[in-house]
Formats: C-alpha cells, sequence, structure tokens
C-alpha cells in the first residue's frame, strides 16, 4: 500500500517531465528573423528585435503555420469532384491542392494569340510575388483543349515558357471537367476550330481554402491588386 | 358495373402513357446547319441522338432533390446555386400550392441541372443541338425562314408567366419534341461558349459580330432578332444563377 502512495507522484511527474520535454521540441523549432531582412538570410531563435533596424523579429518557422481545418466552406472549389492529370502525370482532384494560396488561369498551347500572353500574365504575377511567400503559392494553368493538351504536352509547354518549377501545376481535365470549372471561374470559351479557341482571359486567385477572392480581367493589366491579394491570403 | 370498370381501366391506361410520357425521350437524326452566330458561319454539323420530349417538370425535380438531398434548398452549396434556388418551393421537398407537379422546374442553376441529367444517365444538350432541334416546326425540320413560326416566339416572349403552364401545352415539332418555344428558357452544356459580356467585348476580338446588339439591329427578318434573343440570355447567364423562366431538359447519345 505504501508503495503505491510512492509510485502515484512518480508516475505524476514522469508525465509532467514528458509533457515540458515535448514543448521544449515545439518552441525549439520557432524561428525568428527581421522583417526588412536587414542581416540577410539570418535567424534567431528566440523572439526580440532586429539589431539594425529594432523593429520585431517575426517568427518564420513552418511549425507556427496556421492550422488548417479539414471543412471546406460551401463556396470553396475544393467541392468539385472532377478529376485531372498534372503535367507530371500524377492523376489528382481540385482539393489536393489544398493548403496554398492558387493563381489559375485557363489557357490552352497551340495558342498563339492571348495565351503566349496570358502566361506572360502569369509569370510576371510570379515574379513580382516576393520569394518569401514562394512556398505559399500554387500557379495553376488549366487546358481548356483537354484532347490536344496531354501531360506530356503540358510539360513541354511549361519548359518552353519556363514554368517548370515546383510552384507551377498545368492540369489537363476531361471535357466536362473543363466546361464545369470554367463556369466557376465565370470563364467563356468556345471552339472555333479544330486547334483554336476563343476565350476570356481572367486570372483568378484562390484562398488556400479554395474560395474566390479576386479576379483580374484582360490582357497585359495592372496586376498590383493581384499580387496584393496573393500576399494578403497567405498572410492570413 | 361493366362499365365502370372499363372506365377505371381506361382511366389507369391513360394515366400509365400520361406519366410514360414525361421522361419519354425522341430520336433526333443529326444534320448539317448554319446557327445564327455560327462558327464563323460554318455549318455545324449534329450527331444523331435523342432528346427529352418535354422539359424536367417539377414532380420530376422533386422526386430528384428527394434521392439526392444534397440538392435540397437548404442543403445546395452556394458554389452551386444562388439565393433564388428553388425559392418558390414551400419547403426542401414541397411545391408551393401555386406550382403545378406538371409545370416545368424553374429557379434552378445550371450545376442542378446538369446534375439531374447526368443521375438519368444523360447530359444537357449543346447550344448547337438545342438550337438544331429548336428550328423546327410542326411541319418542317427547318422553318427559321417562315414568318409564322417567328411570330409565334415573339409572341411568347411578350407573353407573362409562360412558365406556370404545364408541360406539352405548346406544338409537337417535326422531331416529336414538344415546349422548346413557348414555355420557359433552358440551359445547355455550353451556353458559356457565348462571348457577348463585357470580359469579352474587352479582349475576345473573334467574336465582334456578336455583341452590342449590332446583330440585332442589322437582321432584316425576325428570325434572327427570335434567336439574338436566346443568346443572349445564355450570354448574360452564370453556371450559378437561377430564373423564374430557365428550365432544362436532357439529351442522350445514340
Amino acid at each position: 500500500m505504501k508503495s503505491i502512495k510512492y509510485f502515484i507522484p512518480l508516475v505524476i511527474c514522469l508525465l509532467l517531465g514528458a509533457c515540458a520535454k515535448n514543448n521544449d521540441k515545439v518552441s525549439s523549432k520557432l524561428e525568428y528573423q527581421c522583417p526588412m531582412k536587414c542581416e540577410g538570410d539570418k535567424v534567431y531563435t528566440k523572439p526580440g528585435t532586429c539589431a539594425v533596424c529594432k523593429m520585431d523579429l517575426r517568427p518564420i518557422s513552418k511549425s507556427v503555420k496556421k492550422v488548417l481545418s479539414d471543412e471546406i466552406s460551401e463556396e470553396s472549389i475544393f467541392n468539385l469532384t472532377s478529376k485531372w492529370n498534372t503535367e507530371e502525370g500524377k492523376s489528382i482532384m481540385l482539393k489536393d491542392l489544398k493548403g496554398k494560396t492558387l493563381v489559375m488561369v485557363m489557357i490552352y498551347t497551340t495558342c498563339k494569340a492571348a495565351c503566349p500572353r496570358l502566361a506572360a500574365d502569369m509569370r510576371n504575377i510570379e515574379a513580382k510575388v516576393s520569394k518569401e511567400y514562394k512556398e505559399d503559392v500554387n500557379y495553376v494553368l488549366i487546358s481548356i483543349d483537354p484532347k490536344t493538351d496531354t501531360p506530356q504536352k503540358l510539360k513541354t509547354f511549361a519548359i518552353e515558357n519556363f514554368m517548370d518549377g515546383e510552384q507551377w501545376t498545368f492540369l489537363q481535365g476531361t471535357e466536362s471537367g473543363v466546361r464545369e470549372f470554367s463556369n466557376v471561374l465565370s470563364v467563356k470559351y468556345k471552339q472555333i476550330s479544330p486547334l483554336d479557341f476563343s476565350h476570356s482571359n481572367i486570372i483568378s486567385v484562390f484562398n488556400p481554402q479554395g474560395e474566390l477572392v479576386h479576379q483580374q480581367e484582360g490582357l497585359g493589366v495592372d496586376n498590383k491588386e493581384t499580387i496584393l491579394k496573393i500576399i494578403e491570403t497567405v498572410k492570413k | 358495373m361493366k362499365i365502370l370498370l372499363r372506365l377505371t381501366v381506361c382511366l389507369l391506361m391513360l394515366n400509365a402513357t400520361y406519366s410514360n410520357c414525361q421522361s419519354k425521350m425522341t430520336k433526333i437524326r443529326g444534320g448539317e446547319y448554319i446557327p445564327l452566330y455560327g462558327r464563323d458561319s460554318m455549318k455545324v454539323s449534329i450527331k444523331n441522338f435523342s432528346m427529352d420530349v418535354y422539359p424536367v417538370t417539377n414532380k420530376e425535380f422533386l422526386a430528384f432533390v428527394k434521392k439526392h438531398p444534397n440538392w435540397q434548398r437548404s442543403k445546395a452549396i452556394k458554389l452551386f446555386v444562388d439565393e433564388s434556388y428553388l425559392r418558390e418551393w414551400k419547403s426542401d421537398t414541397v411545391l408551393n400550392v401555386t406550382q403545378k407537379l406538371n409545370s416545368p422546374i424553374t429557379n434552378i442553376s445550371w450545376f442542378a441541372a446538369k446534375s439531374y441529367c447526368e443521375s438519368k444517365g444523360k447530359r444537357l444538350p449543346t447550344v448547337d443541338e438545342w438550337e438544331y432541334v429548336a428550328m423546327a416546326n410542326k411541319k418542317m425540320p427547318d422553318a427559321r425562314k417562315l414568318k409564322s413560326y417567328n411570330k409565334f416566339i415573339l409572341s411568347w416572349y411578350e407573353k407573362p408567366k409562360s412558365y406556370n403552364q404545364t408541360i406539352g401545352s405548346t406544338f409537337k415539332n417535326y422531331w416529336n419534341v414538344y415546349d422548346l418555344h413557348g414555355l420557359v428558357w433552358e440551359w445547355t452544356s455550353d451556353f458559356n461558349s457565348v462571348l457577348i459580356t463585357g470580359e469579352s467585348r474587352k479582349d475576345v476580338d473573334t467574336d465582334s459580330n456578336l455583341f452590342c446588339g449590332s446583330a440585332a439591329i442589322n437582321a432584316t427578318d425576325l428570325m434572327n432578332y427570335a434567336a439574338f434573343m436566346r443568346y443572349a440570355i445564355r450570354g448574360s447567364l452564370k453556371a450559378k444563377y437561377t430564373m423564374k423562366n430557365l428550365g432544362f431538359r436532357c439529351v442522350k447519345d445514340n
């Protein structure tokens, strides 16, 4: 009986100890950095102020990232159940893209008129969004010509247009899946000959939960607001 | 007694044929034609297919939402429907007293219509398919040049609340299809291929013949005006929109 009396505190102690250790691990993962990057990529292990500009250090570690809930809202594009192939030959659903800000545009690779300019607009946006957010944004190009644009074709297009990095995704869908998705984006398109389509030029921004937050219409337009919205959704 | 029995049998049979009619389809023989806004005035070729004889009714859609609760008014998600989806209904599964079972279903979005057709193993017709069948009158497969045909369509545009009529109340056309003109507008699978709205005016130049109403103003006959109205409506729609006078019917590949 007496031994139990000693045993219980011992167990509690052990449990507490274990907990404390876990806590240590989490906080040691946090890293802080000057928001102005006065000292380059230098990181601190504790919160404080920047030695150069005296601004508060900002946590940069992944472990402090907001935890995304599994719930998706009614307006989320992740409600769509259509299947897509990526340029790498992977089969995915849109909800597999959850967790990152999505910048989406509909194009087709045999297009000679608007699409190269649309692709250029996408590259411009990508270049202007700070490297700091690179990991948090996915740039997605969806083909409106799924018959012609196979994953191989999309891969070639990606390489030719310098859009082959991790942050770029190209999607081939089914004809009805593409039509449905164009309706979600309010993009209009029509096949006018076997290799030619007319289509509206819209770049859409979705937050990491798949809700539409911004649309940029037209070619070569001022993309300031689009970039602002992208950064806003990443920071939230 | 015998008469009574005969009468009930007769009634039953009538009823049976009537309810059969509702999801009845009819074969459409394909062909070529030039739509009002053809692809660069080129002929469009249509393959053989089957089309619902009538638009989908309140009764049929009611059965559909009972079987697929995710399309009930309170459960359908905002990505797929706007606020006025099935607005007139009394509740999720009860029609309003003023709505007839055999009136065409309206206030449904493109997503809902598409899902309904898919649940029956069918699909929505394309704009080209719909227009191909709709250019027929009672006797001719292409009556677009007839004054009487166009007058009928235009007189419907002026008639209020035609969606309250029951299916089959207009004429049966050459293909044995009813109500393409006269009851409700109908969804098509690729309605968003009509590029006549804001953003297209800015940056899609291949369709300059489509907008600013020039096509209607220059039209020398009523035919273009009647069809122009349909294309204008399609161009103004978004897939989650619902309208009091917009319904649908399904088609199937043969």
